[in-house]
């Protein structure tokens, strides 16, 4: 084992309130949790879709927004001093002899635990795709859904698509290096900051970048590398130099490298786990919330936190099988009040 | 009342609607390849359908938030909406619509 690694009992996969709640449950039959996140900050679905946006399910709550949701849980959460990696993906999960598990994250982290809890919701966010014929073959070479060096878009022909935040300030850092700017979006209205789109507006008059109201049609290039990329615009296709494109669409959620552990699936979508310990095919994986299937499951927040609570349950056994587990009530027992710090 | 409902392959399902419910409710609810990813929150354009010609203008306009969100599918056409933005009712009875691409529920990875 190297000094690098990260030891650890639990190893939670996805910030979302159902991994939050899971730290809290799992807090309590003390276990120390490890919480990894794609996202740069905890809430999951509910901060990156609809933090505004009001839900009224959940129990003790009339109404309460994505965001006071994540707060709440982050608050409730505090006394258990659970560690957060944001921003990285976990690529890699293997069983080794002493039945640990070593998981590698797309950051180069490693942590070694006796329990995966994966509570990734509709998975790991990933840019939405643009469906153009063969835009596989670019992707990472010429076709980029983020930019990670600035310096790989000097002296190239870029064209942005999207109309949002991304596609305007990556319109307004790239400027000053490219070859050649264009933006396209659908519409000639933006719905990123009125400062961008009013910058981004300026460059347009004094000629620096070119602005076309269209959408993606093809691309035309070898080997990887575009040339030229069509678009359908109100007066038919037209072509644009290109030798660097960045589609900006927003995120989806898609299952990413948790498909290929092995576990289970329901309609190669959904981890498969019982309804007693939510544990997966494997043995000391778990899976809660909305990743996982079972019959009769629901998609609520409410299910998911259920289903962290005898989750907990179970990988108590796992990393203290010598222990007993005593089932306790927050209001009544002082050993619990203790580790949330009100007794 | 009624729905049609052209999938991804071209399929037409006659669907059931109940009153009140969101277009993309009945779609989801009948195990049609719609990713529906937020629930209906006009948060995420999973829900995109094209609406055929004779029904575009018996549906209320998009508001600036579905229009926002349209903003984010790659695969816009001028018929484009949001199912989740669709609220049935009895003047609805018959509408027909098409699941987008960009709607599909993904294969696992």
């Amino acid at each position: 084992m190297s000094g690098n690694e990260i030891v650890t009992d639990v190893v939670i996969i996805g910030a979302g309130p159902v991994g939050l709640f899971a730290v809290f449950e799992l807090g309590l039959v003390d276990l120390k949790c490890q919480v990894i996140d794609i996202l740069d900050r905890a809430g999951g679905q509910c901060a990156e879709l609809y933090p505004e946006k009001p839900i009224y399910d959940i129990p003790a709550f009339p109404e309460i927004s994505g965001q006071g949701l994540t707060d709440n849980l982050m608050k409730q959460i505090q006394p258990f001093g659970a560690e957060f990696h944001f921003s990285q993906m976990v690529a890699n999960v293997e069983k080794l002899e002493d039945g640990t598990f070593r998981l590698t994250t797309d950051a180069g982290e490693v942590f070694i635990t006796k329990v995966v809890v994966i509570a990734a919701g509709g998975g790991s966010f990933q840019p939405k795709r643009p469906p153009v014929e063969d835009v596989e073959q670019y992707e990472g070479k010429s076709v980029f859904y983020a930019v990670r060096k600035m310096e790989d878009f000097r002296d190239q022909d870029i064209v942005i698509v999207g109309g949002g935040d991304s596609a305007l300030d990556w319109t307004l850092n790239l400027e000053p290096l490219a070859r050649s700017l264009t933006l396209v979006h659908r519409r000639d209205q933006f719905r990123g900051h009125a400062d961008s789109v009013n910058k981004m507006r300026a460059l347009v008059e004094e000629g620096r970048i070119n602005f076309i109201t269209g959408q993606l049609g093809r691309l035309e290039g070898e080997n990887g590398q575009l040339k030229e990329v069509y678009l359908k615009t109100a007066g038919g296709e037209l072509g644009v130099p290109a030798t660097r494109l960045l589609p900006f669409f927003g995120l989806t959620m898609k299952l990413g490298p948790v498909a290929d552990w092995g576990l289970d699936l329901h309609d190669n979508a959904l981890i498969k786990v019982d309804t007693e310990k939510f544990e997966t095919s494997e043995p000391g994986i778990f899976a809660i919330g909305d990743i996982n299937w079972y019959p009769g499951k629901l998609k609520l927040i409410l299910s998911g936190f259920h289903e962290g609570a005898l989750m907990a349950q179970a990988a108590k056994k796992i990393v203290h099988p010598d222990q007993k587990v005593i089932f306790q009530y927050t209001t009544s027992s002082t050993q619990l009040q203790k580790k949330l710090g009100v007794a | 009342m009624r729905i049609f409902v052209t999938d991804q392959d071209g399929t037409e399902h006659e669907l059931e609607a109940l009153e009140g419910w969101r277009v993309m409710e009945v779609i989801r609810d009948w195990g049609l390849n719609i990713k529906a990813e937020c629930g209906g929150s006009c948060a995420c354009a999973t829900c995109h359908v094209f609406v055929d010609a004779e029904w575009q203008d018996k549906l209320n306009p998009p508001t600036d938030e579905e229009e926002d969100m349209l903003d984010t599918v790659a695969d816009y056409e001028a018929n484009s909406r949001l199912s989740c933005q669709i609220l049935m009712s009895e003047e609805l009875d018959g509408l027909k619509v098409t699941l987008a691409d960009s709607a599909r529920q993904d294969e696992a990875a």
